[in-house]
């Protein structure tokens, strides 16, 4: 098992690397850099001063290099300028570059500068996580519950009415893209052409102070789109747990259905939609991003969308590197939880 | 004029879409009277909800063949704004600012107009055809990348598989949007690695093709020859003008932004492809006409693609469904962000976002698009539930 573990981890690390190196390459493309030296100068730079502007920022050095610099493996670049003064990637403005530490990099915790907000990405990352985490708890507080209710219910007596009945629903809620199940929402529930007005539009109150009317929506029109698909999993191997030799010869021992649903099915049938959960996790953040934007919640997928956008270069690597992780660690967890709960299996 | 009655907007619009309901309607007539003889096809008209999927997906096909390629449904240009239509509502009659509108025109905005003048109902039928062009030929290619892919590594597992595994996994792990944000963003498009991607995903089809034809009429090299030669001349000349724009006829071109948006698409589906392909190959190898296969001297492509492929084709018609719809789905996320499509192009997605904005005052602009994606989503997943519920029962 820790063999097993230890090797995860180590193909994890090799896939961030990488996963790292792309973006960092995709985003230090000439072209990319050209618009980031005309954003931060002015835009009527010329191309001589493109080029000397980016030198002076040590962006002109070869590409495995910078990785280096960010990463904190090679030390960071010290150019003299021509004012006499020396700059560097580890030396602050108004400090000695003697005091300078050499390396600064991820591994160092410093994650960078951005270029948009004009803060520490680290500060950035963190901030944003918060309030990220928070709509990410709501939704999986109300998405797993329901869609695991959905997916026993209608999997318990396999093509009754009732299995019909929820799994067109879930098959609705899949095919419901966030942008339009958001919007669907907004125009039932918030607008004022319908006039209900029972929630808010927009959830940029619920960065300070989350209620129900402002922060509903959103985590309910993330969970619609990530339900379905677990309740049907969930239904799928419920219905096959109901079939086994184990329940029939409950049944006939004449023990109670909804005590052979409880005591004897759920436990093996829930095997699958814990690792289906797990590997929504990506998805989700899909989903966060396109939902913070809809509802202009200022949280981690509304940073990705600024960064991108404005190709600030370090913050991007942030919020890759956040979110490489968060996919790769729950994809870790859900094939050690799958090894654990199903005894059918074993790690050499 | 005294704007149209919901009734009367409901009939209009029934009345415009009377050639999607013809063809439907013949479609439908056709495929039943037939449908002993007409395979897998035939018998998802045994299944209600199969039927029911194909249909809303039918729709949208005709609706998009119509409207777009044909220019029939379509009441008012797609582009053309009109000051004094600016977010009217449903069924107000057509009139402009400046000047009479032209008599020919079509007297009513059925659906209203959005922020900018422009007829939502137009606007919708043409982004039909944005999806209908675009979506089944994207997953078509992710299937023919997927499959190049999978089968090999599915096939002889070890050190080939690892890596194709790593490099999928690699790609999955990626958020999407932030894969979108990284390829499809103009200062990329400068660099021109879009078209060396296009490059690289085209040539599978072309190399799927060969492998296809070359293993199996390998003893009879005359009939090879054939169909080696229309492959390569073929695939060849459109290769070239899809991925390079260099046709030497002239004759095929892709408009460059559409094949930013087509190879992201692919880039981005492919890898799951990959993976069920994988999967089924490391199943379906361990069968005994796999084994006899291999005991008559047959060769490592033959048994893929003519033994292990066919008796893999149920799970991956099914998934070729929902991929469609994934794909929908993801053009629309790429509109909804503004990415690689033009600001005033009518899919769906950019529709959607365009009418967001003003969402809490002016429903009409943004719900009819959104409705749209839905129902055809939708007709996709009931449509690859009714294949899966019928495949299964032979």
């Amino acid at each position: 098992m820790a063999m097993f573990i230890l090797r995860r981890v180590g193909i994890m690390i090799l896939t961030a690397l990488c996963l790292t190196f792309i973006v960092f390459f995709l985003t230090n493309l000439y072209p990319n850099l050209e618009k980031l030296a005309k954003t931060q100068g002015d835009f009527r730079m010329s191309d001589e001063e493109v080029a000397s502007y980016l030198g002076r920022n040590g962006y002109l050095q070869p590409m495995p290099v910078k990785y280096g610099q960010w990463l904190g493996v090679v030390p960071g670049f010290v150019i003299d300028d021509r004012d006499g003064v020396t700059r560097g990637q580890c030396i602050p403005p108004d400090t000695d570059p003697k005091d300078a530490p050499r390396f600064c990099g991820i591994l160092q915790g410093d994650w960078g500068y951005s270029t948009v907000f004009r803060e520490d990405v680290g500060k950035i990352l963190s901030d944003k996580l918060v309030l990220t985490g928070r709509l990410m708890f709501w939704v999986m507080v109300l998405m797993v519950p329901s869609a695991l209710i959905l997916g026993i219910l209608a999997g318990m007596r396999e093509g009754s009415r009732t299995d019909r009945t929820l799994s067109t629903f879930a098959i609705t809620t899949t095919a419901t893209p966030e942008y339009v199940s958001g919007v669907l929402f907004i125009a039932v529930f918030a607008s004022t052409a319908v006039g209900l007005k029972w929630f808010k539009g927009t959830a940029t109150a619920a960065m300070d102070a989350p209620d129900f009317e402002n922060f509903f929506l959103p985590v309910l029109t993330i969970a619609l789109y990530g339900m379905g698909y677990i309740a049907r999993m969930t239904r799928a191997s419920m219905a096959e747990v109901m079939t086994a030799q184990y329940i029939r010869t409950a049944r006939l021992k004449g023990v109670s259905f909804s005590n052979i649903v409880m005591k004897h099915a759920l436990r093996n049938a829930l095997i699958a939609p814990f690792t289906v959960i797990m590997l929504q996790f990506p998805w989700l953040l899909n989903g966060v991003v396109i939902v913070e934007t809809l509802f202009n919640y200022k949280g981690f997928g509304w940073t990705l969308v600024q960064a991108a956008g404005n190709n600030d270069i370090e913050l991007l690597l942030g919020v890759s590197v956040i979110s490489v992780i968060v996919v790769l660690v729950t994809q870790l967890i859900s094939d050690i939880g799958y090894v654990f709960l199903n005894p059918r299996i074993s790690v050499r | 004029m005294e704007p149209l009655s919901w009734s009367e907007i409901a009939l209009r619009m029934l009345g415009l879409f009377l050639p999607v309901w013809i063809a439907l309607i013949v479609t439908f007539a056709v495929s039943i009277a037939f449908k002993r003889r007409l395979g897998l096809y035939g018998k998802l008209f045994d299944s209600p909800i199969g039927m029911i999927g194909f249909a809303m997906v039918m729709f949208w096909v005709f609706t998009g063949i119509f409207g777009g390629a044909f220019d029939m449904i379509v009441t008012h240009d797609v582009l053309s704004q009109s000051a004094s239509m600016k977010n009217k509502g449903p069924g107000t009659p057509f009139t402009q600012l400046m000047g009479t509108p032209d008599p020919g025109a079509y007297p009513y905005y059925l659906l209203g107009g959005d922020n900018l003048g422009r007829d939502v109902f137009s606007r919708m039928v043409a982004g039909a055809w944005e999806v209908i062009k675009i979506a089944p030929f994207a997953s078509m290619f992710s299937f023919m990348v997927g499959i190049t892919l999978g089968l090999p590594a599915g096939y002889y597992g070890g050190r080939l598989d690892t890596l194709l595994s790593f490099m999928a996994n690699l790609i999955l792990a990626f958020p999407v949007i932030l894969l979108f944000y990284l390829l499809v963003t103009p200062e990329i498009v400068q660099t021109g690695i879009p078209v060396y991607m296009a490059a690289v995903l085209f040539l599978f089809p072309i190399v799927f093709l060969l492998l296809l034809w070359n293993s199996r009429y390998h003893t009879q090299p005359s009939r090879r020859n054939v169909y080696v030669g229309i492959t390569l001349v073929i695939g060849l000349w459109l290769y070239l003008g899809i991925a390079w724009n260099a046709d030497p006829l002239g004759l095929v071109s892709f408009p460059p932004n559409l094949l930013v948006v087509f190879v992201a698409v692919v880039f981005v589906n492919s890898p799951t492809v990959f993976r069920i392909v994988r999967g089924l190959t490391m199943d379906i190898k361990t069968r005994d006409y796999v084994a006899a296969a291999q005991t008559r001297g047959e060769r490592p492509w033959y048994i893929m693609l003519w033994e292990i492929l066919p008796n893999a084709r149920g799970p991956l018609l099914v998934d070729f469904c929902l991929r469609i719809g994934y794909t929908t789905i993801l053009l629309g996320t790429l509109g909804f962000f503004g990415l690689g499509l033009s600001p005033e192009s009518p899919d769906w997605g950019s529709t959607i976002n365009d009418g967001r904005k003003l969402l809490t005052m002016y429903l009409h602009p943004a719900l009819p698009p959104a409705f749209a994606l839905l129902s055809l989503v939708l007709g996709l997943n009931l449509l690859a539930d009714g294949l899966r519920e019928e495949s299964l029962r032979d």
